[in-house]
Parts: C-alpha cells; structure tokens; sequence
C-alpha cells in the first residue's frame, strides 16, 4: 500500500509539472486564466488541474484546488470573483495536482461560524490519509493540523448532493475510471459537468492503473457524463464540460475523446485475441493515428503508457 | 479647359468623394445566395465514395482514421446524429446560404456577417469589427471563431476554435486544431470562396478548395430541425469502426472507375498535376461509360446511380 501512495505522490506531481510547466525564465508558475462557463459557474485554468468555482450568495463551492505552487494565484483568482467565504472543496480525485492547494484553502477559511468543508469519495480520503506521515507513539497533540486539508467530508455511495448557492450539485463516483476514487461534479441548475481527469480533450487519459483506475471504467464514466449532458442548438454547447486538464468543452468533445478509447481498447483487444505479447502490441502502435491529436513532447501520458494501460485493464478482466 | 466648368467640376469630384464606399465595405456581400456545383460535383452532390483520399494531402494518420471510419457511426452513435457541418465544410456542403450584414445601430459602420445556411440551421459570424480571436481555453464550436478583413474588394477571413468534423464526408476527419482561411471574392451576381485549411494532425500541407455561389433573391429559408433518436440497441461501450487493414471498402472507388489503388490513398503528391507521370497504372480499365452517379443535379434529377 506504502508503494502504491508514494508512487501515486510522484506520478501525480509528475502529472501536474508535464501538464503545467513552470516558468522556468521567471521561476514561477504560469498565469491563471478564468472564463465563465455559465450563470455564477467559473471554470480556471492553469493551476495545475482545471478548477471550477460556483459563486452566490451561500459563499464559494470549488471543485479542486489546483498544485500547490499555484495555489496562492488560485485563491487571487478566487477572490476575483467573489469576497465570500469558501465553504466547499470538492476533490475530483487524489493527484496532487488537483488536491495541491487544499492545506491552504483550509488555512484560508477563518471564520469558524462558516468553515470549509472539503468533500471526496472515501478513496480519496484513504489514500490521501496513506500517505500522511505516520502519528508518532505517544503523540497526543497535532491531531487537527494533521487533519487539514483532508477531504474528510468524504461520501461512499454512489452518489451524495447537496444544494448551495440555491443550485442542486450533485457528486457521482466513477468506479474504477481514472482511479478507483473519481468523483463528477454536476451543476444541475446551471448545466455543467466538471469532470475531473476522467476527461482531458488534449491527452490521452492517464489510467492510473496502480490506483484502481482502469479503461473499461473510464468508458463507463465518460458514458455517464455523456448521460449528463444535453448539447444545444446544433448539437453545441447545452451542458458545458470542464476537464481536468485542457480547454472548456461541451458533449461532442467529450463523444470524440469517448470513442478514441473505444476504438484503441478495441484494437488492443483484438491483438490480445490473437495472442500478440505486450510487447508485440505496442510495436503495432495501435494507437498511431491518434498520436498528433493526443501526444505533444510535453505530454505526461505518452502512447505507449496508454497503450499499457489499455491492455493492463484487459487484461485483468480475462 | 474652359475654365467655366471647373466649379461643376469640382463639386462632381467631391461628390464622387463624398459618395464612394468606405474601403472596408467594396463589397457587400449580404443577400441569399445558391451553391454552383461546377466543382468537385460528385463529392458534393451524392457524397464522395468510401476510400476516395485522391487530392487531399492526408497525413499517415488521418488515412488511418479515415480507413477506420465505419459510416454506420453516424447513425447508431446518437450524438453524431444531427451534428452540422463545421464552418469549413458548411461553404462548401448542399445548403443555400443567407448573409447578413450587422450593423452598429448609431454609425451603421459594418460589423459583421453573419450567416445562416438551410442545413441544421447552421449559422456562422465572421466579425469585421477587429476583436480578438478568444483564448485557447475557450470552447469550439462548430462553425469557430472567424474574423476577416478587407484587402481591396477581397474580404480575408481567419478562422480558429473549431470542432473536430471532416474533410471529406466519408471518413475523412478534421481535427480540433484545424485552421481555415478563406478569400471572398464577389463578382456580380457571383460570389468566389477560396479556402485554405491547415490541420496539423490530418494533414501534410495546407488543403486548398473553392466553391462558387450565385445570388438568388427568391431562395426562403424555413427551419430544419433535427432531433436525434436511438436507432438500433447497441451496448453503451460499442462505436462502429473497421479495425486496421480490414476496411472491405477501401479498394472500391479504385475497382469502379478503373483508377491507380494508390492514388485512391491520398497524399500531397496526389493534389499536384506532376503526379500523373509517376503513378502507377490501374489495376482495373476504366468502365466504358459512366455508371455511377452520372446525372446528378441535371435538370433537375436526383443522384441515381445509373
């Protein structure tokens, strides 16, 4: 399990550096970017992991809280929109690029007679709990700084929902999808989606096997999510989409990114059947055709790492 | 010259002046206009055949994504359903075109076009007005963000954030990260379009095309309305495609009308006139005389295949 944490820290810090490079000229993390996505619903980019704020007269719901380098830049953005107290942290999953910046949201909510909830999956909360630093025998203080930033407002239905703001938000887990652990975010009333790293339109999806995730799950999920949205006239926008990572996007993106993973999961299957190695698979490049789309030399999840992935799913499932 | 008419002169000229066009309106294009299928008619009109790339620079990869197009995609994916073409394809598909011209209401300075074509109800902006093109976390849209200016009587417009579509409509994609720019000349009753696509991930070199459209003031755009419905049970995980080298219909365009298979492949070669030295000979003759789609559109007929 201490294995499978410490790599879970690395990856997702690897995650979030591949994905946010730092300015390494200036030294400092790139500049945030906020678009308003609909009614009060905000979605910003480029601290880490894509964050979607809800603003109102209950106070600010954000759903995850970036990298930690970004954090402070998260929270000036934050305010931009609105001066009221952060009351919800809802995380998506475990990486630290996009629970980075929870310490300091939790830090940030002074008022004790409207304090921060953070909510997650328990998964969530069980790894992030993993991976803290062991409570020393006979330590009898420190217990609350070691609780915050912990998610643990966790859920472990299938659903859970609350309203705020006067908006119904609903949370679904997604079992098995990018980690055993992923939770959607719907805004019912303002018709949007924020979808964490199950859906990332620029790179292939990182499957992170190690954690539970896996590609029959991440096609289940990315199914749900086109369950939840309803596109507009001419089949665009309707229910926006926030990914975890990359532009803001509506149902027909998340439909094409869907059906790459189908079609590669359906080759690597194929070759699977005919009793190709992993090896052999892999030098077929099954997913060569989606490479220019999917891959930049920046790109954390190369294709051979999702081809792995895809073919560590299947094969499980034998 | 007498110098009796140099008054009258002078106010003709600052007339002439006064009177002449602002250079950023030489030309308006604003009315409704019917597509000419002079060009490219049987890819236009019936639809191109399944494995028929000739002329389109494709890259490795967008021939194997347009090898793997399954047609039934489009049906029993809901979600393809009533998908309109994007802004690059919308100029060049069946569907009449309205342009309107949008005015600033207090200096009725042109603004933009916006126009509306009468298939799903596509409609499309171009502004004139100088904004910028959105940031790269926008959303894309069918019909992307568009901006033209004038260079004489010639609007240039630029247009970025598209959806991904298609090139060609039998499988040939267009991806997300795809720019197109276009020339619009008019001529009379005659409206030119030249349109330059550039796409990274599916071609090799920039796709040059142009339509032609001539004014129809009679042409009335009602509604088109689509609304998609589940057509056949299917598992929620399961999306038509031919797996790699087992596409049954790649060869056909080559068998049909006797023409070199690789050639049928595409490539940037294939859009140059030089390419006919080197390619290779058919495998099959040419048919003795057309059997496919051979009067489509004439007086009036629809796009039989004999």
């Amino acid at each position: 399990m201490k294995r499978l944490i410490a790599s879970l820290v690395v990856i997702a810090g690897a995650v979030a550096g591949a994905q946010q490079p730092f300015d390494s000229a200036q030294g400092r993390p790139p500049a945030l970017e906020t678009l308003r996505v609909a009614n009060n619903v905000y979605a910003i980019f480029g601290a880490g992991g894509n964050v979607t704020v809800q603003t109102g007269g209950d106070g600010v719901l954000v759903v995850d809280s970036g990298m930690t380098a970004s954090v402070d830049a998260l929270l000036t953005e934050v305010r931009k929109l609105s001066a009221a107290p952060i009351r919800f942290l809802i995380n998506t999953h475990a990486h630290p690029d996009h629970v980075g910046g929870n310490i300091a949201f939790s830090r940030a909510a002074t008022d004790p007679m409207q304090p921060l909830n953070i909510m997650a999956h328990e998964r969530v909360l069980s790894r992030m709990t993993a991976a803290l630093p062991a409570f020393q025998q006979g330590q009898t203080t420190g217990g609350a700084e070691r609780l915050r930033g912990l998610p643990i407002d966790e859920y472990f239905t299938p659903t859970k929902d609350l309203r705020f703001n006067n908006e119904a938000v609903v949370l679904y887990h997604e079992a098995n999808a990018h980690t055993d652990g992923d939770t959607v975010v719907l805004f019912r009333g303002s018709d949007v989606v924020s979808a964490g790293d199950i859906f990332t339109p620029d790179a292939y999806p990182f499957i992170d096997v190690a954690n539970g995730g896996t590609v029959q799950g991440e096609i289940a999920a990315l199914n749900h999510i086109l369950q939840l949205t309803v596109p507009g006239h001419t089949q665009e926008g309707g229910t926006y989409v926030v990914p975890g990572h990359g532009r803001l996007c509506d149902e027909a993106d998340v439909v094409e990114f869907r059906d790459m993973i189908v079609i590669v999961r359906d080759r690597v299957r194929d070759m699977m059947k005919k009793n190709m190695t992993f090896e052999q698979i892999k030098a077929a490049r099954p997913t060569r055709d989606y490479d220019p789309a999917y891959v930049t030399p920046a790109s954390f999840v190369k294709a051979d790492q999702f081809v792995e992935a895809v073919y560590r799913g299947l094969n499980a499932n034998k | 010259m007498n110098h009796q008419y140099l008054p009258g002169l002078a106010v003709l000229i600052a007339c002439a002046l006064a009177c002449a066009p602002p250079a950023s309106a030489q030309s308006d294009f604003s009315g409704h206009w019917a597509p000419l299928f002079h060009e490219d008619e049987p890819e236009r009109l019936p639809g191109p055949e399944l494995g028929d790339y000739l002329g389109i620079p494709l890259s490795d990869a967008g021939r194997l994504r347009a090898d793997s197009y399954d047609a039934d995609r489009i049906s029993v994916v809901q979600e393809y359903q009533c998908r309109p073409h994007a802004g690059d394809y919308m100029m060049r598909g069946l569907a009449n075109m309205r342009v309107d011209a949008v005015r600033d209401p207090v200096t009725s300075r042109l603004v933009a076009y916006h126009l509306r074509m009468g298939f799903q109800e596509m409609e499309r902006t171009i502004w004139l007005d100088g904004r910028a093109h959105p940031s790269p976390n926008a959303a894309h849209t069918w019909s992307g963000f568009s901006t033209g200016t004038w260079q004489d009587n010639v609007l240039n417009i630029h247009t970025t954030h598209l959806k991904e579509n298609y090139i060609r409509r039998n499988g040939i994609p267009a991806s997300d990260k795809r720019t197109f720019t276009e020339h619009w000349v008019r001529h009379g009753n005659y409206l030119t379009v030249e349109t330059v696509i550039r796409d990274p991930v599916i071609l090799t070199e920039p796709l040059v095309r142009s339509q032609t459209w001539v004014l129809d003031p009679t042409q009335t755009m009602g509604r088109d309305i689509c609304e998609t419905a589940a057509e056949v049970p299917k598992a929620a995980d399961f999306v038509p495609h031919h797996l790699p080298g087992t596409n049954p219909f790649v060869t056909e365009v080559a068998d049909w009308y006797g023409l070199p298979a690789g050639a049928t492949r595409g490539g940037a070669e294939t859009m140059y006139p030089e390419y006919r030295r080197t390619m290779a000979k058919p495998a099959k003759p040419a048919p003795a005389m057309c059997e496919r789609y051979c009067n489509c559109g004439l007086n009036g007929a629809g796009c039989a295949l004999r």
